[in-house]
C-alpha cells in the first residue's frame, strides 16, 4: 500500500485540521485542465483529492455532477484516459487520489486490469457510488492485492449491522453521506450529522469523512470539529461549469478551495 | 439446485443490488414488506379482488382466426392484456406494488414511464388507494405519447419532463432513483419492469406472473394442449417474465423474446441487448446492457418508447444464457406493418411495443403446421400510439 492517504489523515490530525477532500470530475471541462487543477487544489490546501470518473447515468448525482459528467465525456473522457490523468499528475504531486466512479465503466474495463493499472498510475483508492458492501467483495480482492484502498459508503439510513459489514472491508477510511439524497450543494445540514458521525467511527472502528451537499466554508467548519475529513465537490463543480475552459480557471479554483481549506482547522 | 434468483438477487451471474448505500435499507424493507405480503392471505386475498373487480381479469384468450388464416400456418392465439384496465399489463404490477406502498405506511408513490403505460397504471392505482403521484417521463416520450402524459394528469398525477442524455425511459429511471433517495420515508418507487435492484426484478415477474398462470389453463382448455410456442416483446421484460413463468417448466414449449431491433444493426440505431450487447450493470442490476467499450451506456432507437431501453432485466439475460429463452429483433418497419395487420384482421389496434411480437409471429407461423399454436401475449392496446404512427406515416388527422 503506498500509504499517502494513511499519511495525509495524520499529517491533517496533527495539524488539528480535518483532513480537506476536494472533488472534482476528471475530463471537466477538458481533460488538458484535469491535472492543472489538481495542483491548483493541491496549492488550496487539499490532503486528499477524490476524481470522479465521468459516467452516462450518475444516478447518485445531482444536477451539478451530472453536466460535469455529461461536459467530460463530450470532450471523450474515459476510464482509460481518467487512469492516464492520474499518471501524469504523478510526475509531479503526491497528492492521494481517490477514484470515484460507477461501477460499469471499471466492469467494462476489466475488473482485474482496472485493479493493477490503477495501482500502476498512480490511484490510492476507489469509490463506487453504487457497490454496497453486499456486493464489495470482488472489488476489495481486487484492489487489495496490489494495494489500493477501496473506500465505503455510509449513509444516514445505514442499520448497525451494515455499518459493522463495510468495517470489515474498509481501509483508512469510510465516506459518510450527509445527507439521504443525491450530490449537489444544500443551504442546511442534516441534523443529528454529529451524533450519526461518532456512532459510526464507532462501529466502523474507522476514521470518518464527510460529504454530499458541504458547501460553504461554516458547513465545513462545523464538520471539521467531529468528523476527520470534510470532502467539497458540488460548489468546486459548479464553478469550474460556470468558468468554463479560461485561463484564470486554475486561480479562480485554488482561490475557491482555499476558502474552504482554511476552514478545516479546529478551534 | 439452487433457487433462482437467490437471496441476493441473483439469476446465476446477473441481478444483484448495484445501488448508492442510501438505498440499501429500503431495499431491504421493500423485501421484508414484500415476503410478508405474500405470506399474507388477507393480501393476496385483496390483490385477487382488485385483479377481478377492477382490473378485469382473469383476460381472456382470442383465437385470431383471420389472421391465422392470412399467415396460412400455425393457429395464433392472443393473450388480451389489452383488456386489462388502462389498457395494458402494466397495472398488474402497479395495483401490486401500490397495495404494497399502503401496506409500509407510504403515502407518496413514483413512477418512470417510458410508453406512458405504466405511468398511467400507476396513476391509476393511486388514485384508487389515495397516494400521492409523481411520474417520470423523458421528454421526447413526452411528445410521443402525449395522450398518455394528459390521462395521467387527468388521473391526477403530477408528470415531470426529464430533459437530460436520449430523454427517454433510462433518463426517467435515472430520476426516479434521485427522487427515490431523496423522500425514502414517505416514497414508495414503482418501477415498472421486472429491472433495478433485487428484489424488484423477482417482485415485478411475481406481480406478472398472473398472465401466464392464466394462459396455461386457457390455453389448455381452448387448444386442448400445450402451446408449440409463446412470443412476447421485451422491454424491459415484464410482459414476457409474466407469460413466459408459467410456461418455463414446459421444456416442449419454444419460448421467444422479441426485442426492439428499431431501424438497423448499428450500435445506436435499436434496443436489441442480446444482439448488440454485453453482461454490464445499469439501474442496480447486472444484465445484458448496450455500451460501448468504455462501459459508457450507448443511446437506442426504437419507435417504441416502451422497447427502447438499453439494458433488460437479468432473468431474461439468464433465460438466455440458459438458453431456455430465445430473444430476436424486429425492426420498427415490420413492427409498424404489424400493428397494421392486426388492426385489419383482428379489429385489434396494439400498443408498438406489442407489435413487434405479431411481427415475429407474422415471420413464423406460416412456417408451421397448421395442428401447431402460437400463443402471443398481447402487452396492450395501441389507442396512445395512433397519433405518433399517423405522424410517422404522414397522415394529417
Ligand atoms: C403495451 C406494452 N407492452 C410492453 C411494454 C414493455 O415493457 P415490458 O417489457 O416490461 O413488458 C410496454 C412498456 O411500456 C408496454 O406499454
Amino acid at each position: 500500500m503506498s500509504g499517502r492517504i494513511e499519511k495525509a489523515f495524520l499529517r491533517a490530525r496533527k495539524a488539528r485540521r480535518a483532513a480537506f477532500i476536494p472533488y472534482i470530475t476528471a475530463g471537466d471541462p477538458v481533460p488538458a485542465r484535469t491535472v492543472v487543477l489538481a495542483r491548483a487544489l493541491e496549492r488550496a490546501g487539499a490532503d486528499i483529492l477524490e476524481l470522479g470518473v465521468p459516467f452516462t447515468d450518475p444516478i447518485a448525482d445531482g444536477p451539478t455532477n451530472q453536466r460535469a459528467a455529461e461536459r467530460a465525456l463530450a470532450q471523450g473522457t474515459s476510464l482509460t484516459g481518467v487512469l492516464g490523468l492520474v499518471r501524469e499528475l504523478r510526475f509531479s504531486s503526491e497528492l492521494p487520489v481517490v477514484l470515484f466512479t460507477y461501477f460499469n465503466p471499471v466492469h467494462a474495463y476489466g475488473l482485474a486490469r482496472f485493479a493493477v493499472d490503477a495501482a500502476a498510475a498512480g490511484v490510492d483508492g476507489v469509490l463506487f457510488t453504487d457497490v454496497p458492501v453486499e456486493e464489495a467483495g470482488p472489488a476489495h480482492e481486487a484492489l487489495r492485492r496490489v494495494g489500493v484502498e477501496l473506500v465505503l459508503l455510509l449513509a444516514p439510513t445505514s442499520t448497525r449491522e451494515r455499518v459493522k459489514a463495510v468495517r470489515k472491508l474498509a481501509g483508512s477510511f469510510v465516506y459518510f453521506i450527509a445527507r439521504t439524497g443525491v450530490t449537489g450543494a444544500r443551504a442546511a445540514l442534516e441534523e443529528g450529522l454529529e451524533e450519526q458521525v461518532r456512532l459510526v467511527r464507532k462501529l466502523a472502528k474507522s476514521r470518518v469523512a464527510v460529504g454530499f451537499g458541504v458547501s460553504t466554508p461554516e458547513q465545513v467548519a462545523r464538520i471539521a470539529r467531529f468528523a476527520d475529513g470534510v470532502v467539497v465537490g458540488s460548489v468546486l463543480v459548479d464553478r469550474i461549469g460556470e468558468l468554463g475552459d479560461v485561463p484564470e480557471l486554475p486561480g479562480e479554483i485554488e482561490a475557491l478551495a482555499r476558502s474552504f481549506a482554511v476552514a478545516t482547522r479546529r478551534r | 439446485m439452487k433457487p433462482v434468483p437467490d437471496s441476493r438477487g441473483y439469476f446465476g451471474p446477473y441481478g444483484g443490488r448495484f445501488v448508492p448505500e442510501t438505498l440499501m435499507a429500503p431495499l431491504a424493507e421493500l423485501t421484508a414488506a414484500w415476503q410478508e405480503s405474500r405470506r399474507d392471505r388477507a393480501f393476496r386475498r385483496e390483490l385477487a379482488g382488485l385483479l377481478a373487480t377492477y382490473c378485469g381479469r382473469p383476460t381472456p384468450i382470442s383465437r385470431a382466426a383471420r389472421l391465422t388464416q392470412h399467415l396460412g400456418g400455425a393457429q395464433v392465439f392472443l393473450k388480451r392484456e389489452d383488456l386489462c384496465h388502462t389498457g395494458a399489463h402494466k397495472i398488474n404490477n402497479a395495483v401490486g406494488q401500490c397495495l404494497l406502498a399502503r401496506r409500509m405506511g407510504k403515502v407518496r408513490v413514483i413512477a418512470e414511464t417510458g410508453a406512458g403505460q405504466h405511468g398511467v397504471a400507476v396513476a391509476t392505482a393511486a388514485a384508487l388507494f389515495g397516494l400521492r403521484c409523481r411520474v417520470y417521463m423523458g421528454t421526447e416520450d413526452e411528445r410521443r405519447q402525449a395522450l398518455n402524459v394528459y390521462r395521467m394528469k387527468l388521473l391526477g398525477a403530477e408528470v415531470v419532463g426529464v430533459d437530460a442524455g436520449a430523454r427517454t425511459l433510462k433518463d426517467a429511471i435515472n430520476e426516479s432513483l434521485r427522487d427515490w433517495v431523496t423522500n425514502l420515508a414517505t416514497t414508495h418507487y414503482v418501477l415498472g419492469s421486472v429491472l433495478g435492484p433485487h428484489p424488484y426484478p423477482v417482485m415485478v415477474r411475481e406481480f406478472q406472473s398472473v398472465i401466464g398462470s392464466e394462459a396455461l389453463l386457457q390455453i389448455r382448455s381452448q387448444h386442448r394442449s400445450l402451446p408449440n410456442l409463446v412470443v412476447a416483446c421485451v422491454g424491459g421484460g415484464s410482459n414476457a417474465a409474466g407469460i413466459f413463468s408459467a410456461f418455463v417448466p414446459h421444456r416442449q414449449v419454444e419460448l421467444v423474446g422479441v426485442e426492439a431491433g428499431g431501424r438497423g444493426t448499428r450500435l445506436g440505431e435499436h434496443a436489441a441487448r442480446f444482439a448488440g450487447g454485453s453482461p454490464g450493470v445499469l439501474h442496480g442490476t447486472r444484465s445484458y446492457l448496450l455500451q460501448d467499450q468504455d462501459g459508457q451506456v450507448v443511446p437506442t432507437h426504437s419507435v417504441s418508447a416502451g422497447l427502447d431501453y438499453p439494458a433488460v432485466g437479468p432473468e431474461h439475460a439468464f433465460w438466455h444464457d440458459s438458453r431456455r429463452v430465445s430473444y430476436v429483433r424486429v425492426e420498427d418497419r415490420e413492427a409498424l406493418d404489424a400493428f397494421h395487420l392486426l388492426s385489419e384482421l383482428e379489429g385489434i389496434v396494439p400498443a408498438l411495443e406489442t407489435a413487434h411480437a405479431v411481427a415475429y409471429v407474422a415471420r413464423v407461423a406460416p412456417r408451421m403446421g397448421s395442428g401447431q399454436a402460437v400463443l402471443v401475449n398481447l402487452s396492450g392496446r395501441g389507442d396512445k400510439d395512433v397519433v405518433e404512427v399517423a405522424r410517422l406515416e404522414g397522415v394529417k388527422l
